[in-house]
């Protein structure tokens, strides 16, 4: 017995030993690298590249930077914090918007409440302007305009409405603000106005109905335009036409596209028309604005996936698919649209299940895919750098 | 040892069963020899005997569970094998266990002889139970060795058991009093006392109350070196918003009747929390705060009748839970939930030879929810579970074969209710002494379970899914068991056991972080195929008189891959945060009035999401925690002081992605007791 009873001892100070030995141990922790893969789509247009931002699902700061050479032909993936390595928690948490204005690339990191701005060449950083629970961006001459969900405070308001955000492009300050209407999300800047939708999105209850007018000279609202539930995107076509997107309430009403236009002696743009197909994003080159047509139901719990074409010279929805060639079966969530105006590619984002890596496809502009690559988390936005 | 005591003091009917095995003691008892024999027991547990479990089980009480560095239930559970602790750090930061990567919801945690639930979210935060009343924690891989248990009981793929302590009087004595103090690092402050009176010969009554405040203020340290080995960033800051203000308060009544017994408990906690969040660029503080207040009474009457023995269980529970965002730059959210559950369960349980036992359990629940969002639910559920047991004890043989039938009904409001859910889950147990010692055990079992989607995971407003699948797991399971108890020789108790398993879990739901803690998003993970190693080691060593050297060490193995689909880019990769090896090692010593307990946790590399990639890992963390304990008897009085120091080399590591644990800190507890 006692033999056993020792020969047990032993094993288990055995086992205990080389757990401790062969168990790995932490290394120091590095800075995460970029990975690369030569997709070989070479282009020598008036694009040295593009941008691709990350979302990175909320609370893992997993907010990412791509970029594609188009020169070299190949895609980086993950650059920021290899390029600006001395950045605590990296880039951030919830990309929303980018943009590439005057040599530089704003990028608007929602959950991190703040846009961070870097050098379009290098995608190091310049600096960091905050602003609370910031969605997108616009320019106008050396400022920029970012509307938030967060306005200031107002005696009274149940809830607080949302505001655009003007900072100085130099200072890198917030210089004036404009209260508008609940969580405004997308704008469109014409005749000195800023036209910005808002969706009332936390607020279920009460959808907001409107886009904003917001006077660039005196920061101020001068009217709010009745269109429709939860509004969210706004694009300007080149007939100067304003399309905004409806996300509808999940439910019984639909989402949709509003056609808004100004018309002789009017002040403001209004509402014309109304287009009945879901749009959940959309990208607009010369004559034909492509969409998203991606829609979920409360009802049957399930989402569809569709990918039109809306012809800008008939205005009409031409019932295609701007996708021709079947990959559309691969797709499993379509999130991030975008088209190079240079040589008519569409890049269509795949976000999966929004908590892997996704994929950017890339299809010519017959609809035929061209390559795919790996992305991260989310893959949101897609903004082309200049040359 | 401690399982004989467990079963002892929690079931001294059973305990009467086993007597009559043996035929030792024919005659019918009287109530006050049951006190006695659990008295006795009690006191005196080595002497008792030693029954195998037929069932793998980890047990954690008494002495041993003092000293090992832990404030609550959940820091105590990462000593078991096979266990992993989701842990958001901090005195109010939730905490959770997952059993064999199966999943939280799939682990059943009963307090006192009743389970907790939560219809809500399955979830139970281990967090919440301090340690100052708890006598033994102990982990089934499925269901109690004994039959004689509520249906429900029988359904899920492993339970926690809290048992707290039962008043034990030595003749003449009519009170017992404790005062416990306990204080340290993040502004701790846990002052403590329980009261035990002898009411009258057979029945006793207890009060337990205690109180913890804490401002969850600790520093923590986010480090990167570049692949050139510089320096990229060192930042250190203190965690914001942790801050946790709570009381529990606690009755018992005990009390004998002739061959049975009965229990009578109300239980209520208060809390305010706040809710520390995840830790993102930009982002070091947030204004999420939470209040809880959860209520239950329960009651359980056991009396033997002959050769037939019943169990009736009794409890209700009102649950609200608060829930503010005051974060100026988020979304302002102000909801109350509250959450009802009612519960009954009968236990019957014949002895048909004196080798061979049959049950028949049948339990029902009602849970409602309540909040005040808009466009809620409203859900009701109605649950109906009815078991059969049977328990064979011959020879070097013993079987425990179990089918549990669910039934379960969900009522929601201004919708179309789901489809009702009707599941069996079979379970089959068996363990062999291959030698003629008893020492020394192999055992098997298969088991399935299910667990219901919750109302979160099916009618939240935001993320609900009313379509949800019910979650099943497979469990098989092969082990063997060396147990030894030698007395006061060099080596005076020893036990080692290695089980190896293979669950598998079909439509599995995982729930992620949305940023804030209480919200989640939900993933129908579907297939998971887990293949595992659990090895539990103690040894306890007496090399001479009042010197008492314990070691305990636990390894677990997991190989826990998502096989959904292969045209996922996580096909077959290690499912997230669970690590592939893990394990702890304990020492303890005992020398007269002084005693020192070190121990290691390894929790190895993981990944934070699906995809099995550099941007999803996490490093491994290990820890050490020491403590000193002196005791101190004056006359009556028996004076203790505890020291510990918890991360002793500080190390700077997170359980779960972007919440930082605390680094180096300590704990002061003196405690009186008379």
């Amino acid at each position: 017995m006692k033999t056993t009873a020792s020969r047990i001892a032993s094993l288990l100070l055995a086992a205990v030993l080389s757990t401790i030995i062969f168990s790995s141990c932490r290394t120091e922790p590095e800075v995460v690298p970029s990975s690369s893969v030569n997709v070989g789509d070479r282009q020598l247009g008036k694009y040295r590249g593009f941008y691709l931002l990350n979302e990175g699902n909320m609370g893992s700061n997993k907010c990412t930077l791509d970029y594609y050479d188009y020169e070299e032909g190949i895609y980086y993936r993950n650059i920021y914090a290899e390029r600006n390595p001395s950045v605590v928690m990296e880039l951030g948490d919830v990309g929303n918007d980018m943009a590439v204005y005057d040599g530089r690339l704003y990028i608007v990191v929602n959950c991190s409440h703040k846009v961070e701005v870097l050098d379009a060449r290098t995608a190091v950083r310049i600096g960091q302007v905050d602003i609370p629970n910031c969605r997108f961006i616009k320019f106008v001459g050396d400022k920029a305009y970012v509307s938030s969900y967060v306005g200031p405070v107002e005696i009274g308001a149940n809830s607080p409405k949302g505001a655009i955000y003007e900072f100085d492009l130099a200072t890198l300050r917030v210089t004036r603000t404009c209260t508008v209407g609940y969580q405004p999300e997308q704008m469109a800047v014409v005749d000195g106005k800023i036209y910005v939708a808002n969706s009332g999105g936390y607020n279920p209850a009460d959808y907001d109905r409107t886009v904003s007018v917001v006077d660039i000279a005196s920061m101020t609202q001068l009217t709010q335009i009745e269109v429709g539930i939860n509004l969210y995107g706004v694009q300007l076509d080149s007939w100067g036409r304003m399309w905004v997107s409806s996300r509808g309430d999940y439910k019984g009403v639909e989402s949709c596209l509003y056609l808004l236009e100004k018309q002789e002696g009017d002040d403001y743009y209004k509402p014309v028309g109304k287009y009945d197909t879901p749009v959940s994003a959309m990208a607009i080159d010369g004559s034909e604005l492509y969409y998203l047509a991606d829609a979920w139901s409360e009802i049957t719990m399930a989402a569809t996936h569709g990918y039109g074409i809306l012809d800008l010279r008939t205005l009409q929805l031409t019932g295609a698919n701007f996708i021709t060639d079947g990959t559309e079966a691969a797709i499993k969530q379509p999130y991030g649209l975008a088209v190079n105006d240079d040589n008519g590619d569409i890049f269509v984002m795949d976000a999966k299940n929004y908590v892997s890596s996704g994929t950017l496809y890339c299809f010519d502009h017959y609809g035929v895919r061209k390559w795919s690559v790996t992305t991260g988390d989310i893959p949101r936005a897609i903004t082309f750098v200049p040359r | 040892m401690s399982i004989v005591v467990l079963a002892a003091v929690v079931m001294p009917a059973s305990m009467l069963a086993d007597t009559a095995v043996e035929g030792a003691d024919a005659t019918p008892r009287h109530a006050d020899d049951v006190m006695a024999d659990t008295l006795s027991l009690g006191e005196v547990q080595v002497t008792a005997k030693r029954t195998k479990d037929v069932i793998p089980v980890q047990v954690l009480s008494g002495a041993e569970l003092e000293r090992l560095n832990s404030q609550t239930v959940a820091d105590a559970l990462r000593y078991f094998s096979g266990v992993q602790v989701k842990d958001y750090g901090g005195v109010g930061g939730i905490k959770t266990v997952n059993v064999r990567s199966m999943g939280t919801n799939h682990t059943g945690v009963v307090y006192d002889g009743v389970e907790l639930g939560n219809a809500q979210n399955g979830q139970i935060d281990l967090g919440q139970f301090s340690l100052d009343n708890v006598e033994a924690i102990s982990l089934y891989n499925g269901q109690k060795s004994e039959i004689l248990q509520p249906a429900r009981d029988f359904g899920t793929a492993a339970t926690v058991y809290m048992r707290t302590r039962t008043p034990r009087f030595a003749e003449g004595e009519t009170y017992h009093a404790r005062f416990n103090m306990r204080f340290g690092s993040f502004d701790l402050i846990n002052p403590s006392a329980l009261i035990e009176i002898r009411l009258a010969r057979t029945v006793s009554a207890s009060l337990s109350a205690e109180w913890l405040n804490s401002s969850g203020k600790y520093k923590f340290r986010y480090r990167r070196v570049t692949p050139a080995g510089e320096l990229a960033y060192d930042t250190t800051a203190v965690r914001q918003n942790g801050d946790i203000n709570a009381t529990r308060i606690e009755l018992n009544l005990n009390g004998y009747i002739n061959m049975g017994k009965w229990h009578f408990k109300a239980y209520n906690y208060n809390s305010e929390r706040g809710v520390p969040g995840a830790i993102v660029n930009n982002v070091w503080r947030r204004g999420e705060r939470i209040w809880d207040t959860n209520s239950f009474v329960q009651g359980s009457f056991q009396k033997m009748i002959g050769n037939f023995t019943t169990l009736a269980n009794a409890k209700y529970a009102f649950y609200r839970t608060h829930y503010v965002n005051n974060d100026d730059k988020q979304v302002k959210i102000d909801n109350l939930y509250k959450q009802k559950e009612f519960y009954m369960s009968s236990a019957n349980e014949y002895q048909i030879r004196p080798w061979w036992r049959v049950s028949a359990s049948y339990d029902f629940q009602w849970n409602g929810l309540d909040a005040d969002m808009y466009d809620f639910a409203r859900p009701d559920r109605y649950s109906n579970f009815l078991s059969v047991a049977t328990a064979i004890d011959y020879k070097r043989l013993k079987l425990q074969a179990s089918g549990m039938y669910t039934w379960i009904h969900d009522r929601i409001e201004g919708r179309e209710s789901p489809k009702d859910k009707s599941v069996f889950t079979p379970a089959v147990y068996a363990a062999f002494n291959p030698l003629r010692t008893k020492d020394f055990a192999l055992r098997a079992f298969v088991k399935r379970s299910f667990r219901m989607p919750t109302f979160n995971d099916l009618y939240y407003a935001d993320m609900g899914n009313s379509k949800l699948e019910p979650e099943t797991v497979t469990q098989y399971n092969a082990g063997v068991l060396y147990d030894a108890n030698r007395g006061n020789k060099f080596v005076s108790e020893i036990r080692a056991g290695v089980d190896v398993y293979y669950n598998k879990v079909k439509n599995k739901i995982v729930a992620y972080p949305k940023g804030q803690q209480f919200r989640w998003t939900m993933l129908n993970l579907g297939l998971v195929d887990i293949r595992g190693v659990d090895a539990n080691a103690m040894v306890t060593l007496v090399p001479m008189r009042d010197l008492a050297l314990t070691f305990r060490a636990q390894y677990t193995f997991q190989r826990a891959i998502d096989i959904t689909d292969p045209s996922d880019n996580y096909y077959r990769d290690q499912i997230p945060y669970i690590p592939r090896h893990s394990g702890s090692a304990v020492f303890n010593g005992q020398w007269r009035r002084l005693g020192v307990n070190y121990s290691f946790i390894y929790v190895g590399e993981r990944y934070n999401q699906q995809e099995n990639i550099r941007y999803n890992y996490t490093q491994p963390w290990y820890t050490s925690d020491i403590s000193f304990s002196y005791d101190l008897p004056i006359k009556a009085v028996k004076l203790r002081a505890l020291l510990e120091i918890n991360n002793l080399l500080s190390q700077d590591y997170d359980v779960i992605l972007n919440y930082p644990m605390p680094k180096r800190n300590f704990r002061v507890t003196l405690t009186a007791e008379i």
